[in-house]
């Protein structure tokens, strides 16, 4: 494990695997937005409008999911302190909020026509916001502070937070079944989906295509982050030859 | 006990702690956190009459009633359980229906009818081909 927090060997792996991610997830997001609008039926009562859950689903899965990861980040800062683990959350943080972002802006869109409301504040939505909110935070709380400038290690007060943050995630998770709620309850289950297999198949690949998409963005900022260190060392040393020299 | 095992037992016990405050915190708010009401806790008790709410439920087969100034419907919302007779002056959305989950923001009249201001569509999770779905019921399948 301590062998990938070595950021040399990461950019070993991590500079050939950007390109294959972000191509094959571009495939895969088109693949199965062409087939979700125009190879499957609509839904029997909603039409055409259930067609957003091929971007919705894969939104929420990636907000959410994004803060998983945030938190084992800031776990993994936290307990062994390991170079690599503050620069992937900062990586996370602004895919993960524009994906949330994403999850809420479809889920209103699809509300209007098919609730008839723009927003409520039932559980599911207002869990979500708070994720929005949560996403906020840690990049206002991470953004140009003194690990950024130090070789991009979180704070102690970052790492707490963002594992402290994961708690609303099995709020959302379980909103629409400990509250009754506007949003519906959960279609895809441990036990089976009750999403018909005829307007399910579309979903896989976005799924998979907008996951890869996003280990794309993220080895890319973790890149740049890395990248930023070396040229601020590099200016740091240059700064000191000189003063010698003077 | 090395310094980072004692750090990982700090912040897992840290994060136990916390989480389960969260789900002490989010069952203490089950009922406070309800987006609606259903009719068998209306009419458990739960509801005073002219009290603003939200009343969740489906809306009774055959139940739906369009009154004579072509504005005003009434239907059943019921749980299963118990139903709530609900009058409702405007436009409902498209997917508003019989046998189908509504909510109703409004208040309670005192013969026991719910008032409703303003009518949402609740959808379920079912997601399936028109050709299996809205299949009249005095219909059969085409064969094949």
């Amino acid at each position: 494990m301590h062998a990938y927090a070595n950021p040399t060997r990461f950019l070993a792996i991590a500079r050939p695997l950007t390109p294959w991610l972000l191509s094959f997830g571009l495939l895969l997001v088109i693949a199965g937005a062409w087939a979700g609008l125009t190879q499957v039926p609509g839904d029997y009562k909603q039409g055409e409008t259930a067609r957003i859950l091929y971007i919705h689903v894969p939104a929420a899965w990636l907000g959410m999911g994004g803060w998983t990861s945030l938190a084992v980040a800031g776990l993994v800062q936290l307990v062994w302190r390991h170079p690599l683990s503050g620069i992937a959350a900062r990586a996370i943080a602004v895919p993960g909020m524009l994906f949330t972002a994403l999850c809420l802006a479809t889920g209103s869109i699809w509300g209007k026509p098919t609730w008839g409301t723009w927003w409520e504040w039932d559980g599911r939505m207002t869990s979500m916001l708070v994720l929005l909110f949560l996403y906020a935070g840690f990049i206002a709380l991470t953004h140009g502070d003194e690990g950024q400038r130090q070789g991009g290690s979180l704070s102690r007060g970052a790492a707490i937070y963002a594992l402290v943050g994961a708690v609303n995630l099995p709020i959302i998770n379980r909103s629409v079944v400990w509250w009754n709620s506007l949003h519906q309850g959960p279609s895809i289950t441990l036990r089976g989906s009750s999403i018909d297999n005829a307007l399910l198949w579309p979903l896989g690949l976005t799924l998979l295509g907008f996951s890869l998409l996003f280990g794309a963005i993220v080895l890319m900022r973790m890149r740049r982050i890395i990248a930023d260190n070396r040229v601020a060392a590099r200016l740091r040393r240059l700064a000191d030859d000189e003063g010698a020299i003077a | 006990m090395k310094a980072k095992h004692q750090r990982l037992v700090l912040a897992l016990v840290a994060l136990v702690g916390v989480a389960g405050a969260g789900v002490l915190a989010a069952s203490a708010l089950r009922d406070e956190a309800a987006y609606f009401r259903t009719p068998v806790e209306i009419q458990g008790g739960k509801a005073t009459v002219g009290e603003a709410m939200r009343l969740g439920g489906m809306v009774a087969a055959g139940s739906i009633k369009r009154q004579s100034d072509g504005l005003t419907i009434r239907f059943v919302a019921t749980d299963g359980k118990a139903s709530v007779p609900v009058e409702y002056k405007g436009i409902v959305p498209d997917l508003f229906g019989e046998e189908s989950g509504m909510v109703a923001d409004g208040r309670m009249r005192a013969d026991g009818t719910f008032v409703a201001d303003r009518i949402l569509a609740k959808h379920d999770e079912r997601y399936m081909p028109p050709q299996m779905g809205e299949m009249p019921k005095n219909m059969k399948a085409p064969k094949a």
